[in-house]
């Protein structure tokens, strides 16, 4: 099949001026965390007047990047953990049994991904400063409380997309399993499991990357201790002079996990849609 | 991500019932146990609950109540008010009403302008990147880098770009295109409206790009060869076959963006701060300014239930219209 060159040509120029769009703050972000002070405080220059790493050292000096960097880390792949395992079976349930509540609960869950977070951010709010009232259990302005948020904002994605990647593995194998002897958590874990590996993997991106992004909760259900690196990065510009270039190697360090892991795994995301969502 | 029920829901559920007392008969044998699925589903209803559905009960308890700053610790004793929170809500000849009748213009424009870039940026990106050329796979990965990137750490870069004196925008605009004669502001001002779309959408189209991408990989190659064999050319292709067959990708998709830009809190909050200029004030930020700035928790659950109402009614004629619509065809 031969294109034609107007075909070709179009194709160069848009895809060009994509990639300008979307690299040129990528650049700005890269470039701007190795200027020395001066270069972000005065006009803006493209090629830093000299290199310098001191922005990536000072930057856990100026604000206690290295707490919220610790917290992240915890919350996130705490989140990320309790997530998969949950959506694993909930999934497995919705996609291998026929009962009772079964179309509820697939809508329901589905329908709480489009209510706006700050309809629940208040009530969580005083459901946690309460359930801490009565119970002792401290949810507010912990880590565990932001577990439980996260993890669960990122259970509707992960089990409807397990529920498609379950969907297209032959119930031939599930059965195969049981007339081996195996009950259902052990076909589960040793032949299910296996098969959809990168749909647990592409779920697992994905809660770690909701954790790891998440800004509205984070700015109201923690404190100085707990503070995760979503509002703590904030925390630079309420200085008389922002640090630009601090803020930008933070940014950096911060983006690193999340983009290595996604970038690297992009594949398995793209399958996982197909496989879920686009059917 | 949301309701896909119903473009996924018919062909499973009429899988489903064709087999229904094979398998019943069978998973009695092997299964056993009736139970299995609710322990399975256990956790997640818990969760569920907890996060999601019983907040949401107590927003609505809320937003009949006179939350305001005294009962926070003491919440069963705040007097009811009935539809009085809603009342203030919408008079729109009050400041309050006002503010949030305007807040709500801001969010549609905003919200319309975001999805339509991010579709248009996702499909054009989308069917060029359809055939193999040089480069391709890392083309890619370039466009998906602002998706993978944490909300804060991708808009600071943007605020640190839109910076009136040391910023990068202005740099091109003023000192390199000599598109302005002074400096404009772009963080406040009229001019914040611009930026947050422009955000807004660098952040957002690599998700329909994604979409789309698994959409058009589904399109078996058949049907292009077919086509070219009867000589349709490239936008004849597009027409006839890439377009309806992304309909049902199409149809979900736009619906994504749009509920996640409509509640969109990241962008402008990390953008501006918690105090939004006017001609950005997009309502979650509202919401979150009314209730946290003057602590009247009653009036802003009252705002949220409304914008979930009107976020349900949208969402349902949406779904009825692009159903109907895909059937009648």
């Amino acid at each position: 099949m031969r294109e034609p060159s107007w075909v070709k040509v179009t194709r160069a120029v848009v895809l060009t001026a994509l990639a300008l769009f979307t690299l040129i703050p990528i650049y700005v972000m890269l470039t701007s965390g190795l200027k020395p002070l001066r270069d972000v405080q005065g006009p803006f220059r493209w090629i830093p007047s000299h290199l310098t790493v001191e922005p990536f050292v000072d930057m856990w000096h100026t604000v206690p990047l290295g707490r919220y960097f610790v917290n992240s880390v915890i919350v996130s792949s705490s989140a990320m953990a309790c997530s998969v395992v949950v959506a694993i079976f909930a999934a497995y349930a919705v996609s291998r049994y026929r009962f009772l509540g079964r179309r509820v609960f697939s809508i329901t869950v589905l329908s709480t991904q489009m209510f706006p977070g700050i309809l629940f951010l208040l009530p969580l709010f005083l459901i946690y400063v309460n359930i801490n009232k009565y119970t002792g259990l401290q949810l507010y302005a912990t880590r565990t409380g932001l577990v439980v948020t996260y993890l669960t904002f990122s259970l509707p994605f992960s089990i409807w997309m397990l529920v498609g990647y379950f969907d297209s593995i032959p119930r031939g194998l599930d059965e195969s399993a049981q007339v081996d002897g195996a009950g259902p958590l052990r076909t589960l874990i040793q032949v299910i499991l296996p098969t959809a590996l990168p749909g647990v993997v592409a779920v697992a991106v994905y809660a770690f990357m909701t954790a790891w992004g998440e800004v509205l909760f984070a700015s109201v259900m923690t404190n100085d201790s707990t503070r995760t690196l979503a509002v703590g990065l904030q925390s630079y510009s309420t200085y008389e002079d922002v640090y630009w270039n601090q803020v930008m190697a933070a940014s950096l360090v911060v983006s690193v996990p999340v983009v290595a892991g996604f970038l690297a795994l992009q594949r398995h995301f793209v399958a996982g849609l197909t496989a879920g969502a686009v059917k | 991500m949301t309701t896909v029920t119903t473009p996924a829901a018919g062909p499973g559920t009429a899988a489903g019932g064709k087999s229904a007392s094979t398998k019943k008969r069978r998973r009695r044998r092997v299964k056993g146990n009736r139970a299995t699925p609710y322990l399975m589903l256990l956790l997640a209803i818990i969760l569920e609950l907890l996060v999601h559905i019983i907040p949401m009960i107590t927003g609505v308890w809320m937003s009949l109540r006179g939350l305001t700053q005294f009962y926070i610790r003491n919440w069963s004793a705040a007097p009811f008010v009935g539809l009085g929170n809603f009342r203030v809500t919408l008079d729109f000849n009050s400041p309050i009403g006002g503010n949030l009748a305007h807040s709500l213009g801001v969010t549609a424009g905003y919200s319309a302008l975001t999805v339509g870039f991010c579709w248009l940026f996702g499909i054009t990106a989308g069917v060029l990147l359809q055939r193999p050329f040089r480069g391709r796979g890392l083309l890619r990965t370039v466009f998906l880098a602002p998706y993978a990137l944490p909300a804060y750490a991708a808009v600071i870069t943007w605020s640190f770009m839109l910076q009136r004196d040391t910023g990068a925008v202005n740099h091109v605009l003023v000192d390199e295109l000599h598109l302005f004669h002074s400096r404009p502001f772009w963080l406040i001002g009229g001019n914040s409206f611009v930026s947050l779309v422009v955000v807004s959408v660098w952040r957002t189209w690599p998700f329909a790009l994604l979409v789309l991408t698994a959409g058009l990989q589904t399109i078996p190659g058949e049907l292009y060869e077919a086509a070219a064999m009867d000589g349709a050319g490239f936008m004849r292709q597009l027409r006839s076959i890439t377009l309806p067959m992304l309909r049902p990708v199409n149809q979900v998709l736009l619906l994504v963006l749009f509920l996640w830009s409509f509640n969109d809190f990241n962008t402008p909050y990390v953008l501006f701060g918690s105090a939004a200029p006017h001609a950005a004030d997009l309502i979650s930020i509202h919401i979150y300014q009314s209730s946290f700035v003057t602590w009247n928790f009653g009036l802003g659950s009252a705002m949220s239930v409304l914008l979930l109402l009107f976020l349900l009614v949208v969402t349902a004629v949406y779904l009825y219209a692009t159903s109907r619509r895909r059937n009648d065809a």
